[in-house]
């Protein structure tokens, strides 16, 4: 246990933190606050249409995503020159681009949602393990992060995605490779902080199994930051899953994803333009919402998150001033 | 302090393992190169020969540990496509990631480092809102749709960069600033971040006391505190950005290691992929080991660790 005291210590100010989550967190302070409570409203506002947009995607899209119409093949925007039956113009097959990003939706959400929620189920459990047991199982569960975090994910991603085929399984295991050691090394820190609370050694002293004080009373203070991490997952995810699809690793056709919609679009850069540029809109709009409610909720939860979830930077830090 | 040096470049060889361990193992799994590279015609005989030839005939770990021994002399094997050493063919595209990469590392330090300290000064003005605007857009954007729309754009329309491959500065103006955005929003977040919380520091009061101008406490004394946080984040998304190079290769048709590992995936060249991903891999964990090494000698309470 010394050992790993040790080197718990080091990981922590060296940066072994989940990186994207750990930054996430970090950041909220730096933006003007009541701006971005209005912002924050509006990233759930945004998130929200994403998702009916998915869900509703049999209902909102005017046409099939799947049905083709060389006739009308390649045909521009409405405002730039096209008409109203494809109002976002029409891809190679004379698909209605307009049908097969709401269509898109539904692939790109359903495959980041999913592999969030199976990822903060594996990593929040192990997190949980790892800080609660020590000792060896601590050492074996953080050497897989560590083995994981040593590779550089998205050469893994697609050496893995185009290796062992674009199933959609194969997706949704390298997209859970991604999250669920973000949620681990959170949950692990957080376990750490709170083993020494008063309330756990209450607890302890009263005679409660190590599982139910786990559960009943270290889980419930972790799910906040889990919270937290997952809005910023899921953009991450979106991103992801669209990068693969770009590079023809994702989603295969005909099923539309914004990634393989970008794929396509791109060997028609120079002459249809809203080829790339709709499907693009489409991910950065999600992202953004996905970004905006992760900092909104973090902000909902702050103070005390926030100076759980940022590592410590040394001797001298000082505890934040501010409390809203 | 050697200690804690040993420990991490044990870490880094460990690491090192683990990614040629991956690595091979997925390239295993996934098929036969007997039959993805000789013709369907060739008899079983052939197919034989041909996995003698190239070793592929014996027990994985045999395989492995073979592989991992010819690594250690620096022999990465022969690339089944290109017909000469895959070290060589790999290291042959290294010059461009590795130039692709600084590029955008250096733009993105440039740019964000200098914007966030004036606008952690000014906290609040419209500068300073403005550029929270943009790293939150920044972050938000994928590399390769960026990569994209400035070919659209500044190639396709305006025609002032060339929308592909590698040659001069203006070849390199668009991928490099495609892969900096996202590094340069969030080292302009961070950066931010940290400047205000150490400009709220009391030795700052005490150099404000001392009648230091704004400026000089800002470089002397906040930003110099403020500069561990940054590099360790720096060193975090390293790995990010090796990720956004392949990304921002493919979208340039930029001849560097990404696009020849995606190329070398599709002909199934085995020995060249396992080059090119060790070949980053590489770059990355030695990055982050000198990042660590760097920190040890910057904060000056970690050496006595």
């Amino acid at each position: 246990m010394a050992v790993r005291e040790g080197g718990e210590q080091a990981g922590v100010l060296m940066g072994a933190a989940p990186a994207p989550a750990a930054e996430a967190l970090t950041a909220p302070r730096t933006a003007p606050r009541g701006r971005l409570a209005g912002l924050a409203g509006s990233g759930l506002v945004i998130l929200l249409i994403a998702l009916a947009v998915a869900a509703l995607a049999d209902v909102i899209a005017p046409r099939g995503y799947d049905d083709q119409d060389l006739a009308f093949a390649l045909q521009p925007p409405v405002w730039a020159g096209g008409t109203w039956s494809n109002p976002l113009g029409t891809d190679p097959l004379g698909r209605d681009v307009l049908s097969r990003i709401v269509y898109g939706a539904r692939t790109s959400l359903l495959l980041a949602l999913g592999s969030v929620l199976i990822a903060a189920a594996i990593g929040v459990t192990l997190g949980l393990v790892s800080g609660w047991a020590g000792g060896r199982v601590d050492a074996a569960i953080m050497s897989a992060v560590e083995a994981q975090l040593s590779l550089p994910y998205l050469l893994f991603a697609i050496a893995f995605m185009a290796l062992l085929g674009s199933s959609f399984t194969n997706l949704v295991i390298v997209l859970v490779l991604r999250s669920w050691v973000v949620y681990a090394q959170l949950v692990r820190v957080s376990v750490l902080s709170m083993k020494t609370r008063e309330f756990v050694t209450v607890a302890v002293a009263l005679g409660a199994r190590g599982s139910r004080i786990l559960f009943r009373h270290v889980a419930p203070n972790v799910i906040a930051s889990a919270l937290v991490v997952s809005s910023f997952q899921l953009a991450e995810l979106i991103i992801v899953e669209s990068s693969l699809g770009f590079l023809g690793l994702g989603v295969q056709p005909p099923t539309p994803s914004w990634g393989s919609m970008l794929s396509q679009g791109r060997e028609y850069l120079g002459s249809a333009w809203w080829l790339v540029t709709f499907p693009g809109l489409a991910i950065i709009l999600t992202v953004l919402g996905a970004n905006l409610f992760g900092d909104a909720l973090r902000d909902a939860l702050d103070p005390r998150l926030r100076t759980r979830a940022r590592p410590p930077r040394g001797l001298f830090r000082r505890t934040p001033k501010e409390t809203p | 302090m050697a200690r804690e040096i040993l420990r991490r470049v044990l870490r880094a060889v460990a690491a090192l393992l683990v990614v040629t361990a991956v690595v091979f193992t997925l390239l295993h799994v996934s098929g036969d190169p007997a039959y993805i590279l000789l013709t369907p015609e060739a008899s079983p005989e052939d197919r034989a020969a041909f996995r003698a030839e190239y070793g592929l005939d014996r027990p994985v770990w045999v395989q492995y540990g073979r592989y991992l021994g010819r690594l250690a002399q620096g022999d990465f094997g022969q690339s089944l496509s290109f017909r000469m050493p895959a070290a060589a063919v790999a290291l042959e595209r290294l010059p461009a990631t590795l130039e692709l990469t600084l590029a955008a590392m250096v733009l993105a330090v440039l740019v964000s480092v200098p914007a966030a300290v004036l606008a952690a000064m000014r906290r609040g003005t419209l500068f300073d809102r403005v550029l929270m605007g943009f790293t939150l857009i920044g972050q938000t954007v994928p590399t390769f749709w960026l990569g994209m729309v400035m070919i659209l754009v500044l190639a396709v329309r305006f025609h002032l960069f060339p929308a592909s491959g590698r040659g001069g500065v203006l070849h390199l103006v668009m991928p490099a600033t495609a892969l900096a955005l996202w590094l340069t929003a969030l080292l302009a977040r961070v950066t931010r971040s940290e400047m205000i919380e150490a400009l709220e520091q009391d030795y700052v009061r005490t150099a404000r006391a001392k009648g230091l101008t704004e400026r000089g406490i800002a470089a002397r004394h906040a930003l110099k505190n403020a500069l561990l946080p940054i590099i360790t984040v720096m060193g975090l998304q390293f790995g990010g950005l090796l990720g956004g190079a392949v990304m921002t290769e493919t979208v340039f048709a930029w001849p560097g290691v990404g696009t020849l590992i995606l190329d070398a995936i599709l002909k199934k060249d085995f020995p060249v992929v396992l080059a090119g991903v060790i070949i980053v891999a590489m770059g990355f964990i030695v990055v982050n080991l000198l990042l660590d090494l760097l920190y040890t000698v910057l904060d000056p309470r970690l050496r006595r660790a």
